[in-house]
């Protein structure tokens, strides 16, 4: 795999007025973000706020307007910007014969994997699943692994391509709360260790606090950015996450 | 029996065939299109219809062109639209069909392409086999090249998409794929039957396999195997081939059904 690094600081990914529209419906307008390469970036916001339209966006999964920049800070030179994803989750039922080796392999590389192993492939696979401590999954049916497992073997392949700027979507389901503890330090883990930046869509406003270097208030477009503390205290974010006024039954005593 | 010629001829296409099928039918399982691919085979009636119009001599022709063209509008419109997959091929296939049984039906003329609907694979020529030939070259070769790609967009289009795979690209390549080969095919297996000897085959695999090798390997071992099995059973029997064969491959998958539930509970 690559030589673990020291992220250097010097890169930087800027989002120019990113815009999704679905027919007349406006899902994101006039996104603008400026992230460092060595930083967790956490977006929060309500459901149907456009956090999971954003990444599609920035994946280019989806048509959108404004540009996504990658920039070297020293000489201002722009760069091919190298995106890695991970999902919540996958499209995989019960019973799929399909390996661990079988799911990387069939991403990062093109050795037809129903043919036989390729040793080149396995040996680089199980390096990657090395980092995460998850070598001796490497011949399990995906479908049997626990939510946490499946976490790591994701950004295990994630990471594998060398990407300059990993997306996250924060595993909602099948993880207990040992297992997000997990998944958050491995996340700074990977902050530490590798040359990307990290953008992470987190519904756990507790971990984000703990985590995020930079929290990222979203409701079509960015209303609030900053440190946690400062993005909590604010009145955007009071506004969408402050209490709501409860049903008389709830607090009737 | 091998001293009649139909009945190599019925050897070797069965021989191209099967492996190819089941070859196909673990990717058509995976991507849950088995609807599709029934609704392509009962295309084949619609593709002669309209060859009947318009006055295309060749069958065989205007089969495989209607089909590669409604397998390619499936996927549009199932990617486009905001209803459920299932309900979309069900529509498009229905009307398909009606509209082939009204014209090939009219003047009372039907009987002449109710052979379509069991097949026939003794009246196979020469010819026709290296028509078969070709196209599992084609399919082996694009399974050789495209099958990562294929099996990644199946698992997660997004994640597929982030690798700059191109997704929609494969997707259609593999629905013409699997238009040709069901088109080619159906005159020999049967428009009724057509769509059991893809899934079978793959679905008993799947009911054996841990990973992708194993998969493949016993889908198509299961398809050769129903398909020699099913024609030599059929001559001695003197039952339709088509239909015996899909009774080898459910027997075959019943029997691996059982075989799989006993290693999951653990029972000797």
């Amino acid at each position: 795999m690559r030589k673990i690094i020291q992220p250097c600081g010097l890169h930087c990914i800027k989002v120019n007025h990113l815009g999704v529209r679905f027919g007349e419906q406006v899902i994101l307008e006039d996104v603008n973000l400026h992230i460092h390469c060595g930083s967790i970036n956490a977006v929060i916001g309500k459901n149907g706020a456009g956090k999971s339209t954003l990444i599609r966006a920035i994946l280019d999964d989806i048509p959108h307007e404004g540009k996504i920049e990658f920039k070297d800070r020293e000489n201002g030179r722009l760069r091919k910007l190298k995106v890695g994803y991970v999902p919540q989750s996958i499209n995989i039922e019960k019973n799929t014969p399909l390996s661990v080796y079988d799911l990387i392999a069939a991403y990062q590389f093109r050795f037809p994997v129903f043919l036989r192993k390729s040793r080149k492939a396995e040996a680089e696979i199980k390096k990657a699943l090395e980092v995460f401590e998850a070598q001796d999954l490497i011949d399990r049916q995906v479908c049997n692994l626990s939510g946490g497992q499946l976490q790591r073997v994701l950004l295990a392949m994630a990471v594998m391509d060398e990407p300059n700027l990993l997306l996250l979507d924060e595993p909602v389901s099948g993880v207990d709360q040992n297992g997000m503890e997990l998944f958050y330090r491995t996340i700074v883990y990977l902050k530490k260790h590798f040359d990307l930046a990290i953008i992470l869509i987190s519904h756990d406003l507790d971990y984000v606090e703990n985590y995020a270097d930079k929290v990222i208030l979203l409701d079509k477009t960015v209303l609030k950015e900053g440190s946690a503390k400062e993005v909590y205290a604010s009145g955007e974010f009071q506004e969408i996450f402050g209490v709501e006024e409860l049903p008389g039954y709830v607090t009737m005593k | 029996m091998l001293e009649y010629g139909f009945m190599r001829n019925a050897l070797i296409a069965v021989l191209v065939i099967t492996p190819l099928f089941g070859l196909l039918g673990t990717m058509i399982v995976n991507r849950k299109m088995a609807f599709f691919s029934d609704a392509l085979g009962h295309s084949a009636l619609t593709g002669i219809a309209v060859g009947v119009v318009f006055g295309i001599s060749d069958t065989n022709l205007s089969m495989l062109l209607f089909a590669v063209l409604f397998a390619l509008l499936l996927n549009y419109i199932s990617g486009k639209s905001g209803a459920s997959t299932d309900t979309v091929i069900s529509v498009f296939s229905s009307c398909s069909i009606a509209i082939g049984l009204a014209i090939l039906s009219k003047g009372g003329n039907f009987s002449r392409y109710s052979s379509l609907l069991v097949g026939d694979i003794l009246s196979i020529t020469r010819e026709e086999i290296g028509y078969l030939l070709v196209i599992f070259v084609v399919a082996a070769a694009f399974f050789c090249l495209c099958f990562n790609w294929l099996l990644a967009s199946g698992i997660h289009r997004t994640l597929a998409r982030s690798r700059r795979i191109p997704v929609g690209l494969i997707e259609n390549l593999f629905a013409v794929l699997v238009a040709a080969i069901v088109t080619l095919s159906i005159k020999w297996v049967g428009i009724l039957i057509i769509n059991a000897l893809l899934i079978l085959p793959a679905a008993a695999g799947r009911n054996l396999s841990e990973n992708m090798r194993e998969y493949h390997f016993f889908s198509i071992l299961f398809s050769m195997f129903s398909g020699v099995t099913g024609l030599f059973v059929s001559y001695y029997t003197n039952v339709a081939t088509g239909p015996t064969i899909v009774i080898f491959a459910s027997i075959l998958y019943f029997a691996t059904y059982l075989y799989g539930q006993r290693e999951l509970t653990g029972r000797p």
